[in-house]
C-alpha cells in the first residue's frame, strides 16, 4: 500500500494526482478516508465530524444534480437540499454552512462571482473567498470534480469529501462512491445523531482555507 | 437511456442477446474456428455491439476494416465510412464518440502517425475509443511489412496500450477492451496493437464465443465528462478556452488536467489486471535467464527456449500483455531472481528494453535484443544465439547459413 496520504494542504506548486501516489479507489460497499480504504460506516462518521467540525461546511452540487434531467436526479436533489437543512439545524452558533452550486463548467471570465458559485476550473478562487474549510462534490462529473479536487489540496487547507456517483475520488480526502439518495439520507442522519458532539474549529488557528 | 443491468438478457436488433461480459467471455461455450487475424477482429466485432466504425485504407489493417464494412452491411454496425485520411479518420471518431457511441477503428504504420495528433486528444477528452493497430513500418524507404516502431510513439498519449501476441488474444482482447476502456473512472481510448502480417494475414484456431451473444452497448452517462456538450470543455476547444490564457489558473487546470488522465491509465491498473487475468504472464521466472518480451516476439521467445532446454539451458519467459498501464511492480518480481534479461524486439530502437531497464533495478542485466525491423523476421535461433553469446557458449551465426 501507497505511504502517500490524501490530506487537506496547501499541499504543493502543483500537487500529484492520488492515483499516481498508489492511492487506489474502493470497491463497491466502501469507502477511503485520506486515501485508505475503510468501510463506508467509518466514513459516514468522519465526513459528519469533519462537517460539524467546519467553519464553513460547504455542500457543493454540480449539473448532474442540479437539473431535473431524470427523476432520480431530482429526488437526489432533494436528498443534498435535506442535508444541507440538517446541516444548519445541527451547527453552532458561528459556524456558517453554505450551498453553493458548480452549474457547469466553463471556465468563468473575466472574473467569477464566487459567492454564488464554483468552477472546477478555478475551485480555489470560492474556497478561499468564502473562507470554506469543509466542502463536499456531488453531482459532478468525475472528470471535472477531479481535476477540482486536485486544485483545492494544491492550493487550500480546505477539506475535501466527494459523495460520487460512480467509483469515488482518490483526490479527496474522503470519498464515497455509488452515491444514492439513501446515502445522502443516511450522511444527513449522522450529522444529526453527532449534534453537539464535536467541537467546531471555531478558535482554532488554523481555521481558514487559504494559505 | 435503460440502467444496464435491465438491458442484459434482452436481444438487440439482429437477434443477439446482450450478455453480461463476465460470462460470455469466460462461461459461455467456445468454438474452435480457423481464421486469420483480420477475420477475428470481424468476429470480434461482431460481438461488440459498436455503433461505429471509421477507417482509411492502409496496408495491413485494410482487410479487416472492410470486414467490418460487411458487418455493417448485415446490420451489425450503426454507422460505418471511410474517412478522407487517418487524422479526418481519427477526428471523425472522436466526434462520434463524443456523441456517446461506441467506436471503433484501424490503422497502421504511417496512418499511426499522420493520426497522431488526435490521440492525445481523445485520451484528454476521455474517449474510450479502441483503435487497432496493426503495426508495419513506418520510415522511408517504405516498407509495408511487420516493425513495431510506431508503438513507442503511442505510449505517451495517454491512451491505454496492449499488445497481442495471437489471434486468440486479439479476440478476447477486443471485447475485454471496451469494458475496461468504458469504466467511468477510467474512460480512456484504447491502443490494441499486433504485429502487422504475423497476426493479421496468417490463420490460426481462435476459440469464438457464440455469436448470438453481444456486449452490453456503451453507456454514455457514465462518462467521466458531460456527453456532447459544446460550451464546456473538453468540447469547447477553440471560443475562450481556458488554456489560451496566459495566467497561472489557466496553467494549473491544464496541469490538473493532464494529471488526471495519466491517473486514470493507473486507475485502468485495477480492471485491466481483472479482465486480462495480469498485465503480465509468466513462465518459469526462478530461472537464471528471463526473456521478457511483448507481440509476436513472445511467441519467438517461447520457441527459444524450448531450443535452450535441448541443449540444458533453461530460460523464463515474461509476456508484457499492457504496456499502458505498465507493469512496473510485475516486471520486477517476475525478474527479480534473473542474471540476464533477454528482450527480442521487432524494432530498431529497442523501446521496450528501455522501459524494462528503467523499471528493474541492477538494470546492467537488461540485453536489449536481438532486434530486427523493418519487416524481417526473427527466428528463433537469433535469440538463442544471442542468450548463447552473452553466456560465453559457442553458437553459429545466422548471417553465415547457407555460405
Amino acid at each position: 500500500m501507497s505511504d502517500y496520504r490524501v490530506l487537506p494542504g496547501p499541499e504543493h506548486f502543483l500537487p500529484p494526482a492520488a492515483a499516481s501516489m498508489g492511492i487506489r479507489l474502493p470497491n463497491p460497499g466502501e469507502a477511503h478516508i485520506n486515501g485508505v480504504i475503510t468501510s463506508e460506516d467509518k466514513a459516514y462518521e468522519e465526513a459528519a465530524r469533519q462537517f460539524l467540525m467546519a467553519k464553513v461546511p460547504t455542500i457543493f452540487p454540480g449539473p448532474l444534480v442540479l437539473w431535473a434531467w431524470n427523476e432520480k436526479a431530482a429526488k437526489k436533489a432533494t436528498a443534498v437540499r435535506h442535508l444541507f437543512n440538517t446541516l444548519k439545524e445541527c451547527v453552532q452558533p458561528g459556524q456558517k454552512p453554505m450551498l453553493i452550486p458548480m452549474p457547469d463548467y466553463r471556465p468563468k471570465y473575466p472574473k467569477i462571482n464566487p459567492e454564488v458559485e464554483i468552477n472546477p476550473n478555478h475551485p480555489n478562487l470560492t474556497i478561499w473567498h468564502n473562507k470554506i474549510d469543509c466542502c463536499m462534490f456531488i453531482g459532478v462529473h468525475c472528470h471535472q470534480a477531479n481535476l477540482s479536487l486536485k486544485i483545492i489540496r494544491g492550493g487550500t487547507a480546505c477539506y475535501t469529501i466527494a459523495m460520487c456517483a460512480q467509483a469515488g475520488h482518490e483526490d479527496a480526502m474522503l470519498s464515497f462512491r455509488d452515491a444514492s439518495v439513501e446515502k445522502l439520507m443516511k450522511l444527513a442522519d449522522t450529522v444529526k445523531r453527532l449534534k453537539g458532539t464535536v467541537q467546531p474549529r471555531l478558535t482554532s488557528a488554523k481555521n481558514g482555507a487559504s494559505s | 437511456m435503460a440502467d444496464i443491468h435491465s438491458i442484459i438478457g434482452t436481444k438487440n436488433k439482429k437477434g443477439q442477446t446482450y450478455t453480461d461480459t463476465w460470462k460470455m467471455m469466460n462461461e459461455a461455450p467456445r468454438t474452435p474456428s480457423f481464421y486469420t487475424g483480420s477475420e477475428v477482429i470481424k468476429e470480434a466485432i461482431r460481438r461488440a455491439s459498436c455503433d461505429v466504425m471509421i477507417a482509411y485504407p492502409i496496408t495491413p489493417q485494410s482487410e479487416a476494416a472492410a470486414l467490418i464494412g460487411e458487418l455493417f452491411a448485415e446490420g451489425y454496425i450503426g454507422d460505418y465510412f471511410r474517412g478522407e485520411s487517418e487524422f479526418a479518420v481519427m477526428s471523425q471518431c472522436a466526434g462520434a464518440a463524443f456523441g456517446g457511441a461506441r467506436v471503433f477503428t484501424t490503422t497502421a504504420g504511417p496512418g499511426t502517425m499522420r493520426a497522431m495528433e488526435n490521440f492525445p486528444m481523445w485520451s484528454g477528452a476521455r474517449l474510450p475509443i479502441q483503435m487497432i493497430v496493426t503495426c508495419r513500418g513506418i520510415n522511408s524507404p517504405l516498407s509495408i511489412q511487420p516493425d513495431t516502431l510506431e508503438i513507442a510513439y503511442l505510449l505517451n498519449t495517454g491512451m491505454l496500450v496492449w499488445h497481442a501476441e495471437t489471434a486468440q488474444d486479439f479476440f478476447d482482447w477486443i471485447l475485454k477492451g471496451y469494458i475496461v476502456s468504458e469504466e467511468p473512472d477510467v474512460h480512456l481510448p484504447l491502443a490494441l496493437c499486433c504485429d502487422g502480417f504475423f497476426v493479421t494475414h496468417t490463420k490460426d484456431v481462435v476459440n469464438l464465443t457464440p455469436a448470438d451473444m453481444c456486449l452490453p452497448p456503451y453507456d454514455p452517462y457514465r462518462s467521466p465528462v458531460p456527453c456532447m456538450d459544446m460550451e464546456c470543455p473538453p468540447v469547447r476547444m477553440m471560443r475562450d478556452p481556458f488554456v489560451m490564457k496566459s495566467n497561472y489558473i489557466s496553467y494549473a487546470t491544464h496541469a490538473s488536467w493532464q494529471q488526471e488522465i495519466w491517473a486514470a491509465v493507473e486507475r485502468s491498473r485495477k480492471h485491466t489486471i481483472h479482465w486480462l487475468n495480469g498485465l503480465i504472464d509468466t513462465e518459469n521466472t526462478d530461472a537464471d535467464i528471463v526473456i521478457v518480451a511483448s507481440g509476436t516476439a513472445v511467441s519467438q521467445g517461447r520457441e527459444a527456449i524450448r531450443m535452450l532446454e535441448d541443449e540444458g539451458v533453461r530460460c523464463g519467459l515474461v509476456k508484457v500483455k499492457a504496456l499502458r498501464p505498465w507493469p512496473e511492480e510485475e516486471i520486477r518480481q517476475a525478474t527479480k531472481n534473473a542474471k540476464h534479461i533477454f528482450v527480442p524486439e521487432f524494432n530498431v530502437t529497442g523501446w521496450l528494453a528501455k522501459e524494462i531497464r528503467a523499471t528493474v533495478p541492477n538494470s546492467q542485466r537488461v540485453h536489449a535484443g536481438p532486434h530486427v525491423c523493418g519487416g524481417m523476421t526473427m527466428p528463433p535461433e537469433i535469440i538463442v544465439s544471442e542468450i548463447k553469446t552473452a553466456l560465453g557458449m559457442k553458437t553459429f551465426s545466422m548471417a553465415g547459413r547457407g555460405s
